[in-house]
């Protein structure tokens, strides 16, 4: 069975604070940056299946030659082999230009399965996975916490959403997102460092894979940072915790938000 | 041309929620000059009396037998036949795990553009402007489309909750002609893991506990419950508090956590981490219970006790009860 783990390179979550509008815009962003910790999930859940399966696994991302990072850390977790989509000379995408790329690879592939995180840590979308789903005509089930069966072309999995958790049976070839809850991601090996840092990681343009400049279908303007909450706080004094807990209700009524 | 919002469904009934959303949808819809039409999916038209209460200008109920349980390639097709009986060019879902993966489908497969977890919605010069909120709540930006049909999923808490009014709007029925064979998913089981506690992204009030909890976690956690009980609050934590071991995952509220928006944040013990505050920083009051005068949370905090949250945390209950009645 082959299962192609989608991963991308995204900003260290610790330095997500310090991205600036001017960083987003340019695209160059001044930040460490990692695999993306959602991916890390996933990449987990593909060396585990390789416990349980015959699984020939391989990382897939679409980005920057920069990305190759995120693939090594892939390779050194214990992934089988890599593969960059170098998409830095394509502009004015959006998420379904990635996803009509990394559909492109995945087909050449010829995935059974395709395993990723829920979602980025810097553009949040959760939806690349689905456009690759779109695109091939694959089911899709996102937000999974367990793996629990892969048999008879079918792979049954357990889900959460808000206030439930469902067991889903789907047909292979599928795509899966999966959530925190899954495993718990292993720390590269000092032998898988060593590997990966060797390992020679092909690139393919995406142009070759058929994806042109300016087909997105939305496009990020305004781009800016939060404003800061600008409160002034008001220290509530008493002589015991008792008086402290009235003055702060009084307060809190008079606030409205009770 | 019509404004279009999926009202989501689960075992209890309409998620609410896809309210929020309907009372922005018809705000939108007034600014584009069109209609809204609230599309319930199921195996039967329950649900259409309570939409029709939200007042949009049709309820479209799309029924049949294949749409009894929840599964994104039926629903994702219904839509679709929704989509084009009431010729939607805005399409609008909830941004629940539900809401985020059936909006995401169907744009994908209608190749339209797609706003996922929009804080924000707006039209400026008759087209549609969405906000999200970026690199985990640090960056803002404005989404503008340009495909035919637009997809947005709306964050919960973004739009305040409509009052219900008397039932009006239009009810119209379309069959979603799709047969059992044509749906990929079977779903064996559907457990609830509803407690009756409330969801933190749907909570008005929320109380936290972090890593000042440390001396005693279990009584630390207890204490934060039974304020939270007293107020009808969720309970949060951060992330350190959830790293230690202290409470699970789902409770957790921050950057890699649940991003949050109640009326009051109580926050016990938590040192107010960028990381923290990146996930309720839009709380509308926030109140700071800390041993530290120093910590970075008061500089947040509309309200500060500085004290012990063992000591506070009980006299702050017991004071609620008192002025609640309860």
């Amino acid at each position: 069975m082959k299962v192609v783990v989608l991963v991308k390179q995204t900003p260290d979550t610790a330095e997500l604070p310090k991205v600036s509008a001017e960083d987003v815009r340019s695209g160059k962003i001044k930040a460490t940056m990692v695999i993306n910790p959602w991916d890390e999930f996933a990449v987990e859940e593909a060396i585990l299946l390789g416990d349980r399966y015959d699984v020939e696994s391989v990382a897939i991302s679409m980005g920057s030659p920069d990305a190759v990072d995120a693939l090594k850390h892939a390779l050194a977790m214990g992934v089988g082999s890599a593969a960059l989509i170098d998409g830095s000379a394509l502009s004015g995408g959006d998420m379904w230009t990635t996803a009509a790329a990394l559909a492109a690879a995945v087909k050449a592939q010829g995935a059974d399965l395709v395993l990723t995180g829920k979602q980025s840590v810097d553009d949040n979308s959760g939806a690349v996975y689905a456009g690759v789903a779109a695109q091939l005509g694959w089911p899709m089930v996102s937000a999974v916490t367990k793996i629990v069966d892969i048999s008879n072309g079918q792979i049954t999995v357990e889900r959460m959403v808000e206030g439930a958790q469902e067991t889903i049976s789907v047909p292979l070839p599928a795509v899966i997102s999966v959530g925190k809850e899954i495993n718990e991601p292993r720390y590269p090996s000092f032998m898988g460092i060593r590997k990966a840092s060797k390992a020679v990681i092909p690139s393919t343009p995406a142009a070759e894979l058929g994806i042109a400049s300016g087909s997105g279908k939305t496009q990020w303007t305004n781009i800016r940072k939060p404003e800061e909450r600008k409160t002034k706080c008001v220290i509530i004094e008493g002589a015991t915790v008792e008086e402290k807990a009235a003055k702060l209700v009084d307060a809190l009524l008079a606030e409205k938000v009770i | 041309m019509s404004v279009l919002v999926w009202i989501e469904q689960n075992q209890n009934g309409v998620v609410p929620n896809s309210f929020e959303v309907l009372g922005k949808a018809k705000e939108i819809a007034a600014a584009l000059g069109t209609q809204t039409v609230a599309a319930i999916l199921g195996d039967s038209a329950s649900g259409v009396e309570t939409v029709r209460q939200y007042g949009p200008d049709v309820v479209l109920a799309v029924t049949g037998p294949v749409l009894a349980n929840y599964r994104l390639s039926a629903y994702t097709a219904a839509l679709r036949k929704a989509v084009e009986a009431a010729g939607a060019t805005v399409v609008l879902t909830a941004a629940t795990v539900r809401g985020r993966e059936v909006a995401a489908m169907l744009a994908g497969q209608l190749d339209a553009g797609y706003a996922p977890d929009v804080i924000d919605l707006r039209v400026e010069n008759g087209r549609l402007v969405a906000v999200r909120s970026v690199y985990s709540n640090n960056i803002l930006a404005d989404v503008m489309f340009n495909s035919p049909i637009q997809v947005v999923s709306v964050r919960p808490r973004s739009f305040p909750m409509p009052e219900p009014g008397a039932p009006g709007g239009e009810v119209r029925t379309l069959d979603p002609g799709l047969a059992e064979s044509d749906v990929k998913e079977k779903v064996l089981e559907v457990r609830s893991t509803d407690t009756g506690e409330i969801s933190l992204t749907d909570a008005s009030i929320i109380v936290s506990g972090g890593r000042g909890v440390a001396q005693d976690p279990a009584k630390g956690f207890a204490l934060v419950t039974e304020l939270a009980n007293v107020l009808g609050a969720a309970v949060g934590a951060s992330r350190a508090a959830v790293d230690a071991g202290y409470i699970p995952y789902k409770h957790q509220v921050g950057q890699t956590g649940k991003t949050v928006k109640p009326d009051l944040y109580i926050a016990a013990g938590i040192s107010g981490a960028i990381q923290h505050l990146a996930g309720m920083g839009g709380s509308k009051v926030i109140v700071a219970i800390n041993k530290d005068p120093e910590a970075p949370i008061f500089e947040k905090a509309n309200y500060g006790i500085v004290g012990d949250l063992f000591q506070v945390l009980p006299a702050l209950t017991a004071e609620f009860k008192k002025r609640l009645g309860k």
